[in-house]
């Protein structure tokens, strides 16, 4: 039974922040291989391509047949036969978590592993095992109970693995629209203590202002993406208190590359979402990574919303497509970046979102509560990578059999 | 499978330990010339007259034995690099015992030396191998005490062994190290101490674990007529085994590839283990030494508390166990961890021990058990040292 | 005779007898742009990125890339701005004689007609009863719509914008016929930001300022300040655009002449 989280005390001014290690990052090109997948939310094990055997730890090399081997979703069940608590380590990372519990597992799948132990797991019981990432974006196998325990996702170790928007204090960057709106809300229903909610042009009313702004938790803030000295200000103001950032920007407009295009919108559309996001990150990051283990309110996350077209281009939105696309490069390297100061870096993939830009494109379309359930998901989850709704699902698992051919079916 | 053929026309000779300190800022270079330079005070040799060189070490990095050979000067005509830290003294000792009898080779310095900076147990742990940097470190990081841990958390179950059991060894081995004036563990241990010792990684505690150190250990191998020339009590070697990642099926380590293999070494010793009059066993925790004890055929597993209560393992005990103290109290200097059991071994098999003497030592079994790959120890070897000529 | 009234200008600007009032709005990211319905292309707001300053990127230097609309901030409008002036001789900001960058002006206070009612319209009928009471507008004058609106800058009330659209003060067509035809104005001057009334767009025609003025080869100054600074005559306005190729318009320096208080 796990205790529920209490929300923290005020800092104390004369108390040093604990510094956000990160857990040991060396791994090999197997593991990384792992860890991709996880971010996902796949649960991966290699199997060997003669008699399907699973192995692990990563390897290279069938240990079976010396096949090569191949990631499959395997079954999630598992025993753990023994178990331990630590109490002394010569981690940095590991020695702010003491005592930490792993113990060995029997997963069903066939291998032996060393795992994660949630806290309500004990020697000789059947877990639900987990692919987590750790503060540094390995592959962390965590081992579940098997059935619901209360206040199961309070227990402190898994809070490590996740970045839960539970009493975390959140910058939603564009809350003018649906989408920001839709999420700003889902996060409080999360736990989430406060929701900053920003507002480009404070001097301009916007559809749902007198709603939304009128909700407890949601505190309106200024924050213009395309204005660095906006952007500054606000990380100067809230840049020490915010723990997850929820990037919703989107400025789509239809457009062509050689017919049909304008390069105006081209130029506001790049502004918005891929300087926007440089600026939001060089504004945020810095303050957010300070604080990345620093007890139950750590910072943990930076999410951004990116149309899934971002992989692929899409005729008729050839613009909005770019910006998606150098936006998802933006948060590759912000996620290699982010990595060695224990920050998330997360994406959640759209398809055509329902709102007055996509009004021509047929449905099914990509509602602005099922992006706001995905950001509140990939959070609790703590993955990488989400899909909001099945249109984004459909293009992923696509362009993930054949990116070519799915490039060559969205631009036709 | 054929009966182990003799290691006739080789003998082991010399032992050296270096005395440990607990940390050095000198290199594993440094160390194993220190070795060698008693090696030579020993035997008069210098770097032109040593044709064989093995070498074990972790903390040698970049450099393997090649650039060992050339850091020290020597011209071998066989060398070989042994990275398997606990098993390492015993396949040095094989290996360089074979190439001496073929001919390769006539006289071999078996050296095995690490360092201990500040600092460097993490990062030596931090990149030890493939598996234990994707899947053990990354688990609370707690090193070989939190897999050894599951290992002993899952062994006192299967078995029914309590750690009072464990104490025993441990306390005994204390006992043992008392005399020997190199070990790091200088005071008595008392069960009560042992038992009241803070949780490491549980139930691994305070006492169950080695004091990394630095250090070095060596030995000769060489032929009877050259060591007869040089003056030098000599031990045969009775029999050997060595097994590599033996029961991979097993979820949780309980047995080691000694268990594969014992009947061999018995066999090609035409001994058995009430013939040895001590056991020099690896004990990197004191489950790895239980283990050992069933696994090298002295009882079965479900039978060691019985057995611990009825021997003393000090050294004027019915099994003198790890005679200068082991790791667990003499300290463990990285890859000469896996040294100690062969030098402590010959020492007593030729009177010439670093503390006191087992009374009437003529045969020795050392085991070696090494390299947490993953979950659990990889590379097992035993063998049985015999007394031959005492000059 | 043409030295002698610059060397006479000069002492008065030494002196004080001339002042320079500056007409100017500071430009800063937050200044507003005009708000065109989402679908159209949209006005660029100030923008402003750091290359350096005294660091990495330049030790010693401080310097800024700036990026805006040639209609963002206190600006100019050229003839071409507008359909109706597209085919005009020298309608862009590279081609207008300098010569028309300074002219008088004339500045009609509407300010408590504004404050009234903030869709208020300035008709041919208002201006002939203001020549009636303030003298006749001189040809060759800018003409200044004083309205206080520059007092709003920096709330919602400046671009005034609501469900209906926006709601400033601007002419009617009939107002801007007369500033063209019967009085041969340089251009129309005002503190809103367009030279059309807020509701201009509903107007016949549409955008009466816009359509007329530049069809007509006349300017445009907009997002003006310190108008009430100004005498209803005698101020001289000097407004030069950047000389944009082929440009419709320039944000630009405003500032006036007026006769002080000096010796």
């Amino acid at each position: 039974m796990t205790d529920p989280l209490t929300p923290p005390k005020k800092k104390d001014p004369l108390v040093r922040t604990r510094a956000g290690h990160v857990p040991p990052g060396l791994r090999s090109r197997a593991a990384k291989a792992m860890a991709v997948r996880a971010g996902q939310g796949q649960f991966v094990l290699q199997t060997c391509n003669t008699t399907g055997q699973t192995t692990y730890p990563p390897r290279d090399r069938s240990p079976f047949t010396w096949d090569e081997l191949t990631w499959q979703e395997q079954p999630r069940g598992a025993v753990i036969e023994a178990v331990t608590t630590i109490d002394a380590t010569v981690d940095p990372f590991f020695r702010e978590h003491l005592p930490w519990r792993v113990g060995s597992a029997r997963l069903d799948a066939g291998p032996m592993a060393i795992v994660h132990l949630h806290g309500d797991v004990k020697q000789g019981d059947r877990v639900r095992m987990e692919i987590k990432l750790d503060r540094g974006g390995n592959p962390a196998l965590f081992a579940m109970p098997e059935k619901e325990t209360p206040n199961m996702a309070d227990d402190p170790q898994l809070r490590v693995f996740t970045a839960d928007p539970k009493l975390r204090r959140v910058l939603v960057t564009d809350g003018r629209g649906p989408v920001g709106q839709a999420v700003a809300q889902a996060l409080l229903k999360a736990g989430a203590k406060t929701v900053y909610l920003g507002n480009a042009d404070t001097l301009m009313r916007y559809p749902g202002q007198d709603r939304i702004e009128a909700i407890e938790g949601i505190e309106p803030v200024a924050l213009n993406l395309t204005d660095t000295s906006s952007t500054q200000e606000l990380a100067a103001q809230l840049g020490g208190k915010v723990e997850i950032v929820v990037n919703t920007a989107q400025f789509t407009r239809q457009s062509g590359v050689g017919f049909g295009g304008k390069l105006s919108d081209l130029q506001t559309g790049l502004e918005t979402e891929v300087s926007g996001l440089m600026r939001l990150a060089q504004a945020f990051a810095p303050a957010m990574s300070g604080r990345s283990d620093d007890g139950v309110n750590s910072a943990a996350a930076f999410v951004d919303v990116a149309s899934i077209h971002g992989l692929t281009g899409k005729s008729g939105f050839s613009g909005a497509a770019a910006a998606a696309a150098a936006r998802l490069s933006l948060i590759s390297g912000l996620r290699g970046e982010m990595a060695h100061t224990g920050i998330r870096v997360m994406s959640v993939l759209t398809g055509a979102i329902d709102d007055e830009w996509h009004q021509n494109v047929p449905p099914p379309k990509t509602a602005p509560v099922q992006i706001a359930k995905a950001v509140v998901e990939v959070l609790q989850k703590g993955q990488e990578t989400i899909c909001a709704g099945d249109v984004a699902k459909d293009i992923l698992s696509r362009w993930q059999a054949d990116p070519l051919l799915t490039i060559r079916e969205e631009n036709q | 499978m054929a009966k182990q053929k003799s290691y006739d026309g080789a003998v082991v000779c010399a032992p050296v330990t270096v005395p440990y300190v607990r940390f050095s800022p000198e290199t594993a270079h440094w160390w194993t010339g220190a070795a060698l330079a008693e090696l030579s005070r020993q035997t008069g040799l210098g770097p032109a007259d040593f044709d064989g060189f093995c070498f074990a070490s972790f903390s040698a990095v970049p450099d393997s034995v090649v650039g060992m050979v050339q850091h020290l000067g020597l011209s071998p005509r066989w060398m070989d690099h042994i990275p398997t830290g606990g098993a390492s003294g015993v396949m040095a000792l094989r290996r360089a015992a074979r190439a001496v009898q073929a001919g390769d080779v006539d006289i071999v310095a078996c050296v095995a030396a690490d360092t201990n900076q500040i600092d460097s147990f993490r990062q030596t742990l931090a990149g030890f191998s493939r598996f234990s940097q994707d899947a053990t470190y990354p688990y609370g990081f707690g090193g070989p005490n939190a897999t050894f841990a599951l290992i002993t958390d899952n062994f006192m179950r299967q078995y029914g062994i309590g750690r009072e059991d464990f104490a025993k060894l441990c306390v005994a081995q204390r006992d043992n190290a008392l005399s020997n004036p190199t070990a790091l563990m200088k005071k008595p241990l008392t069960h009560e101490q042992y038992m009241k010792a803070r949780p490491i990684s549980d139930p691994v505690h305070l006492f169950d674990c080695v004091m990394p150190c630095a250090g070095a250990e060596a030995f000769i191998v060489t032929t009877p007529e050259k060591a007869e020339e040089l003056g030098l009590s000599t031990a045969r070697i009775a029999g050997t085994i060595e097994r590599h990642n033996a029961f991979a099926e097993d979820a949780v380590q309980t047995r080691g590839g000694w268990a594969r293999d014992i009947d061999d070494l018995w066999q090609a010793a035409e001994l058995g283990p009430q013939d040895m009059d001590m056991v020099q066993v690896y004990d990197d925790y004191p489950v790895i030494v239980a283990m050992q004890l069933a696994d090298l055929g002295f009882c079965d597993k479900d039978k060691l508390p019985e057995f611990i209560a009825q021997n003393d393992f000090t050294i004027s005990g019915s099994l003198p166990l790890n005679t200068n103290g082991g790791q667990l109290s003499a300290g463990q200097a990285g890859a000469a961890g896996g040294f100690q059991n062969v030098t402590e071994g010959l020492r007593q098999v030729l009177h010439c021990p670093l503390g006191d003497q087992v009374p009437d030592a003529r045969h020795a079994l050392v085991s070696g058990f090494g390299l947490v790959n993953y979950d659990r120890g990889v590379c097992t070897g035993a063998a049985v040292l015999t007394q031959e000529v005492l000059r | 005779m043409t030295q002698s009234v610059l060397v006479d200008l000069a002492a008065a600007l030494a002196s004080g007898q001339v002042r320079v009032v500056d007409l100017t709005n500071t430009l800063s990211p937050e200044f507003p742009v005009i708000v065109l319905p989402p679908e159209f292309g949209q006005c660029a707001p100030f923008r402003m990125e750091k290359v350096s300053r005294y660091d990495d990127n330049g030790p010693a230097w401080y310097w800024n890339n700036i990026s805006m609309n040639e209609h963002t901030g206190t600006h100019f409008d050229a003839p071409a701005h507008w359909v109706t002036g597209k085919d005009l001789p020298s309608n862009t900001v590279d081609a207008i004689p300098a010569q028309d960058f300074m002219a008088p002006a004339v500045v009609i206070d509407i300010s408590v007609e504004s404050a009234a009612d903030a869709d208020f319209v300035v008709t041919r009928a208002f201006l002939e009863n203001w020549e009636k009471e303030n003298g006749t507008i001189p040809p060759g004058h800018w003409i200044a719509l004083r309205t206080d609106w520059y007092k709003r800058v920096g709330t919602p009330e400046y671009l005034n914008l609501l469900e209906d659209g926006a709601h400033s003060p601007g002419p009617d067509a009939s107002a801007v016929e007369f500033m063209v035809h019967d009085r041969n104005c340089v251009g129309l001057a005002v503190e809103t930001v367009g030279t059309d009334a807020g509701q201009g767009f509903h107007f016949n025609p549409p955008l009466p300022a816009h359509s007329i003025l530049h069809g007509n080869g006349r300017f445009g100054l907009q997002c003006l300040t310190n108008l009430d600074k100004l005498p209803t005559f005698g101020a001289i306005i000097v407004a030069c655009p950047l000389k944009i190729e082929g440009g419709s318009g320039s944000p630009l320096r405003v500032v006036a002449l007026i006769e002080g208080e000096g010796a």
